[in-house]
């Protein structure tokens, strides 16, 4: 007898990787994915990098061609909203009326852009840059935009400003706090980045609000800060980060806190439902068991995986080492671990000539490293962090210690 | 073009004509070829589109980078010396005929 029937709500690298797994794995009953978007499933980090550039078009953005989809029996359904589960009856409504029956259902439902609540937000010429749709229409302006103005310092807007400055366009950056990536970075790290920025030509306005946006017929013309300073705008991108999309779980009596609470085998309060991916809140292994949610590619595949083998009747907690990366003009961060919280840090490697690493300690702990045009510290590190065993501070910044051969002595 | 013929795990045999410009992993992803991950989707990020060349075929491969080099260092199955990231092998005529073998795992 085949097995239940899994519906996964949303069809991004969470949604994609689930219903990927579960075939590759053998999974013979039917997989129902459902998209609120028009398009084949795709991968959304090159949006913001090659994508908007122009380098690569529509087709090496999917994950796989239309075929994939009917050869793996995965019912690919475009344009469907979920609005509501039917616990008891295990059924999913979508926004045309129409119910399907689920034995398991997956919530990957993803984060949606955070629109702060300022005068002038409806204008025209006020872009996001996370879905593609958002960001074909980010790239047609971009050729025509004059002024540019960024609201959020963090990896989105920087990847942008990188791009709209190799067009040689004017790019001025407000953030409230007072440095770039703030909240993932060590100070070291985010300086590094401030300055590559600035020599590119980028101007910051850091610990700066923004009192309005100003228009001027219906469209964006300038950005007001709330020290009273006025930016010329014609295109402005919001990326202050995001909310996850946890509504159709909060609506069903599932456990919410900043997403979907789930426990470390990636399961709510209901056994039939699970969720992976941005949405959802876990108890990270990483992090002493703290719920966290995690915005990453990493995170999303790999927490379609541990469901998948949930589902394949292997459970096993979710115990993978988060990782992170970006692309900003000619540098490449690569994050291993979670920083969060971090007193300490060590910088490996030469800061001013670009290419180094930070060695971030929590309580004396290694918890997290950064690395920055360092490819090799970083496979490195996620060896290092993924057995737990720890390099010290003073070893940490000896050019001399061989980080490569405590690695591989270290994860035996 | 490059005609590239994959060698799964299990020995199962695809041969693709690739266009120039196209990358080993691309062609592979596209084509429904098993095995190739690309979780990064082709930044050189990942290391989950491990492949092994053929031994006698490592200069039709292209001159490996750096970036390449040291992201190697992380693959899921282990490294030999023809493992390449199928991200980075770009077609081009000099690729004609290439073989690559696909690991047991990816991640």
């Amino acid at each position: 007898m085949a097995r239940e029937p899994v519906i996964i709500v949303g069809a991004s690298h969470a949604g994609f990787q689930l219903a990927a797994s579960l075939r590759q794995q053998g999974y013979d009953g039917a997989i129902a994915m459902l998209s609120d978007e028009p398009l084949l499933p795709y991968q959304r980090p090159p949006l913001s990098k090659d994508y908007l550039s122009g380098k690569i078009g529509l087709d090496l953005l999917l994950m796989r061609p239309e075929a994939f989809y009917e050869d793996q029996r995965i019912d690919y359904l475009t344009g469907a909203r979920a609005v509501s589960i039917d616990r008891a009856g295990r059924t999913v409504r979508l926004a045309t009326g129409e119910r399907l029956n689920y034995g398991h259902l997956v919530l990957a439902t993803g984060a949606r852009n955070r629109v702060p609540p300022l005068p002038g937000i409806e204008l025209d010429g006020v872009c996001y840059l996370r879905s593609h749709a958002e960001t074909g229409d980010l790239r047609d302006r971009l050729a025509v935009a004059q002024n540019i103005v960024v609201i959020g310092a963090g990896f989105i807007g920087l990847e942008f400003a990188a791009v709209a400055r190799a067009k040689d366009k004017p790019v001025r950056i407000v953030e409230l706090t007072e440095r770039a990536m703030g909240r993932v970075l060590s100070v070291t790290g985010s300086h590094f980045f401030a300055e590559a920025h600035r020599a590119a030509g980028v101007e910051f306005h850091f610990s700066e609000s923004v009192a309005r946006i100003g228009g001027n017929n219906g469209r964006v013309d300038h950005v007001a800060l709330g020290s009273g300073a006025r930016l010329p705008a014609d295109l402005v991108l919001i990326s202050i980060g995001v909310v996850p999309n946890s509504e159709l779980a909060g609506d069903a009596g599932l456990a919410v806190a900043n997403g979907i609470v789930v426990d470390e085998e990636l399961s709510t309060a209901d056994p039939a439902i699970s969720a992976i991916g941005d949405c959802a809140v876990f108890p990270n292994r990483h992090m002493n068991g703290t719920p966290t949610r995690l915005e990453a590619v990493q995170n999303a595949a790999d927490h379609a995986r541990c469901v998948a083998n949930r589902l394949m009747d292997e459970a096993h907690p979710y115990t993978a080492l988060p990782w992170f990366w970006s692309e900003q003009g000619p540098i490449r961060l690569q994050i291993a671990g979670l920083t969060t919280g971090h007193d300490q840090t060590v910088a490996r490697g030469n800061v001013e000539s670009g290419e180094f690493s930070v060695f971030c300690y929590r309580g004396g702990e290694l918890v997290g490293i950064e690395s920055v045009n360092r490819p090799a510290d970083h496979m490195q590190a996620r060896r290092l962090l993924t057995s737990g065993r720890q390099v010290s501070p003073a070893e940490a910044a000896d050019p001399s210690f061989d980080l490569r051969a405590a690695a591989a002595a270290r994860r035996a | 073009m490059a005609r590239v013929t994959y060698i799964s795990h299990d020995g199962k045999e695809t041969t693709l004509d690739i266009a120039d410009g196209t990358t080993v992993m691309q062609a592979a992803v596209f084509n429904g070829i098993d095995g190739i991950t690309a979780e990064c989707g082709g930044s050189c990020m990942c290391a989950t589109c491990h492949v092994y060349v053929q031994e006698d075929q490592m200069a039709k491969a292209g001159r490996m980078g750096a970036d390449e080099d040291a992201m190697l260092e992380g693959t899921a199955s282990p490294r030999q010396p023809n493992s390449r990231l199928s991200c980075q092998l770009t077609a081009s005529p000099a690729m004609d005929g290439l073989i690559v073998r696909l690991p047991e795992t990816q991640t």
